[in-house]
């Protein structure tokens, strides 16, 4: 795992190739502090900063072929290396590394651009091939690693962050209004799209081909779902029978991510997904187990109990961070520094102490649970819609409507309204039904209450633009054949995923203290399981990740195995607020700097940060929009020198 | 003509949930949950601030959008109230 960057094309800036690859990954130390290579040549110019995992003694980068042709450089990990290896050695194949990395080389050297697709991992690489005239760019499939790029002055420069080619000749931060407008609807960037203008992320499941005749970015798979009349999935067997497979394929799954050269911990949050892996883990490895946890000192957001049961259960060595609000508003800048995007909610924070623990506790890799509630149902989005659905169905039903009241019970502020606020809330016009996005419309209309605050300038800019108009667009046009549940599962998979669960709250806090996050619930043919699965075997009635627990069963105490989902959360604006504020919140959201800015209207604010302020209760919207803004405003401060504001050295700290 | 009442809510709503002074276009008879003003904790806060302000009890059964959905209707339901 490490940082990557350089470049493609050549170009008449004056300054020397070298020095533009050594400026650009000192911008990405954090992500590999185990040494640091460089290789340029008329046509490229490589740069690797290296975090040391598999093949310690002979894996630097960026590496070449036998014959100096084809250069590669590469972050992240082909779990499946192992056995391409040993198929290619039995092909006749000879290799002077044991580095996944040659394998991909070699792999290139046979396949070409698609010897992507034989790749199990978690990876983004570029290959130069000087034979064939031929750069490539390549994102693994359900995008854990970060991959972004730009052009100037005939070049094609990349990095595993955007703070890297902000050390590139003619490279500026200038805001993306589209982008800022979709991240305030709907939390993230759509396709390429950054919140950066010109800059462009390679989406996850794509390749970049460039070469003399142009630039190409094509998908090299697809997330897909069997068509929701469709009876025969999985051949209709039965449902233990699945479980059983499924189980099997986990073990798998998670046994090819245990590939290190370095011990390998686990995150126990506390729930039904990471437990399980921890569990497989401990099977597959039983002599010694360390696992990692975040605990708060509120009782809203705690999981101690349950982490502490795991714990007991598998005999783990086992620490944890305390997280308090105050500790949330002191790392928040730096955690901004690393997403490189506004984000509206905190929860990353908490994930950046946790892997500063990890990293100081000795270790460098750790499993997690995420992506089982992409693959397997788990999200409250998909309880919801499907209650509202049901409700939808029988207007006139009264007791389809009491099962609104089951939604939440764990959200203070849902638990206590009334049964009438309840329908109004969830309510379903009778157009929703028909939007391909109407499980997401109620979570919508909450988010774009923080738009309210946009500038009048900002919103003169993005006059006519509708950013649900867009995510509706791009849909596949199989997309409405799908189950409903299928429909909803996409959406997560393809947008939330990798925009921010993989990114803001994954790989960029995780990589910040220089720890790569492994997700054997993200391996591909998990992906396509669970895919293929019938909708009534992942959300039964209301029971989330049914046959996940079944495949569960055996291996967790039954506490954990049927406990509902409670979704990761942190402090809000109260980490901004209150006796122990950090001092930067005030002055981040003060008019004079909301106006330098120029996003956000400076009256508008200030009410906002007096409410969130006075020590009453704060919603969800009103939370999103502080977040929302106070990320955006030190965003602003860190990269945009446009903006008028001092720019804060991405090197700091 | 807006009377004293309305006056006061449309002030709480400007300050707490619409933030904006330039937005003028909310009526007294718009529902607040259609415009996209109140969300789930907002109708809390809203009990809170007509409980303090108007020094009444707002009883559980009376959190209903029938009297809280906008300007006017609060304001009718305070008039109810406190007559």
């Amino acid at each position: 795992m490490c940082g990557i960057a350089g470049y493609y094309g050549r170009s008449n800036t004056p300054v020397p190739a070298l020095e533009i690859l050594e400026r650009m990954i000192g911008t990405l130390a954090h992500r590999g502090p185990d040494a640091k290579g460089v290789h340029a040549d008329s046509d490229v110019g490589f740069a690797h900063a290296r975090l040391s995992i598999i093949d310690i003694a002979t894996g630097q980068q960026p590496m070449a072929n036998a014959d100096g042709t084809i250069w590669i450089t590469f972050n992240g990990e082909v779990f499946n290396y192992v056995e391409l290896r040993r198929d290619m050695i039995a092909r006749g194949r000879r290799f002077r590394t044991d580095s996944d990395t040659e394998v991909i080389l070699q792999l290139y050297e046979e396949m070409g651009a698609d010897c992507v697709t034989r790749f199990n991992g978690d990876f983004a690489f570029a290959i130069w091939d000087s034979r064939r005239n031929l750069f490539m760019l390549a994102r693994d499939r359900a995008g854990v690693r970060p991959l972004y790029y730009t052009s100037h002055g005939g070049r094609l420069y990349f990095a595993s962050e955007v703070k890297a080619l902000l050390e590139a000749p003619g490279i500026t931060a200038e805001i993306d209004p589209i982008a800022l407008d979709q991240i305030f609807t709907m939390w993230v960037p759509l396709g390429s799209r950054t919140p950066f203008r010109n800059i462009s992320e390679l989406p996850p499941a794509h390749v970049l081909i460039a070469g003399p005749r142009g630039i190409q970015v094509r998908p090299y798979w697809r997330l897909s779902f069997p068509e929701a009349r469709d009876e025969k999935a999985l051949d209709g067997r039965a449902e233990g029978e699945i479980a059983e497979d499924l189980n099997a394929l986990l073990f798998d799954a998670t046994r090819i991510r245990l590939r290190s050269d370095v011990p390998v911990g686990a995150y126990l949050s506390g729930g039904l997904d990471s437990s399980l892996i921890t569990a497989m883990m401990k099977k597959l490895a039983p002599e010694r187990l360390r696992t990692f946890s975040v605990k708060f000192e509120s009782g809203e957001f705690d999981e101690s109990a349950f982490q502490d049961e795991m714990v007991r259960a598998l005999a783990t060595e086992h620490t944890s961070v305390t997280c308090t609000a105050a500790d949330i508003g002191r790392m928040f800048p730096e955690v901004i520094r690393h997403t490189e995007r506004p984000i509206l909610r905190t929860a990353p924070a908490p994930l950046f102490a946790l892997s500063d623990h990890v990293h100081a506790s000795g270790f460098k890799v750790v499993l997690t649970g995420e992506g089982a509630d992409e693959v397997f149902g788990g999200y409250d989005v998909f309880k919801e819609a499907k209650v509202r659905r049901f409700c939808a169905a029988q207007p006139g039903s009264r007791r389809r409507l009491l099962l609104l009241q089951r939604l939440y019970p764990y959200l203070p502020a849902l638990k206590n309204q009334s049964q009438k606020y309840l329908e109004a809330f969830f309510s379903t016009a009778a157009d929703d039904l028909a939007d391909p996005l109407f499980a997401y419309l109620p979570r919508f209309r909450t988010t774009v209450g923080a738009k309210n605050f946009f500038s009048a300038e900002l919103r003169d800019t993005l006059r006519g633009y509708d950013a649900l108009a867009e995510l509706r667009e791009r849909l596949p046009p199989e997309f409405g054949r799908w189950h409903p549940l299928s429909q909803e599962q996409y959406l997560e998979t393809t947008y939330l995923l990798p925009g921010y669960i993989l990114s803001s709250q994954g790989d960029r806090v995780a990589m910040a203290h220089s720890v790569e996050g492994r997700f054997p619930f993200l391996d591909h043919r998990v992906i396509e399981f669970g895919a293929r699965l019938p909708p009534r075997l992942k959300l039964r009635t209301l029971r989330e990740k049914h046959v996940l627990r079944q495949a569960a069963v055996r291996l967790l105490p039954a506490a954990i195995a049927d406990r509902p989902k409670q979704p990761y959360r942190a402090p809000d604006s109260q980490s901004f607020t209150g006796p122990q504020a950090p001092a930067f919140a005030a002055e981040m959201l003060a008019p004079d700097r909301v106006s330098a800015l120029g996003l956000f209207e400076p009256r508008a604010v200030e009410k906002l940060v007096r409410k969130c302020g006075s020590g009453s209760f704060v919603g969800f919207r009103d939370n999103m929009a502080f977040v929302g803004i106070l990320s955006t405003q030190i965003l602003g401060q860190q990269f945009f020198r446009a903006s008028g504001l001092p720019r804060v050295s991405s090197k700091a700290a | 003509m807006q009377t004293d009442i309305e006056q006061k809510i449309r002030q709480f709503i400007t300050d707490n949930f619409l933030f904006r002074e330039d937005r003028a276009a909310l009526s007294d008879t718009e529902s607040l949950l259609d415009a996209g003003v109140i969300d789930s904790t907002g109708v809390l806060e809203l009990v809170a601030f007509l409980e303090t302000e108007f020094g009444l009890a707002v009883d559980d059964a009376d959190i209903v959008p029938e009297n809280l959905d906008s300007i006017s209707s609060i304001a009718g339901y305070i008039k109810g109230k406190t007559a």
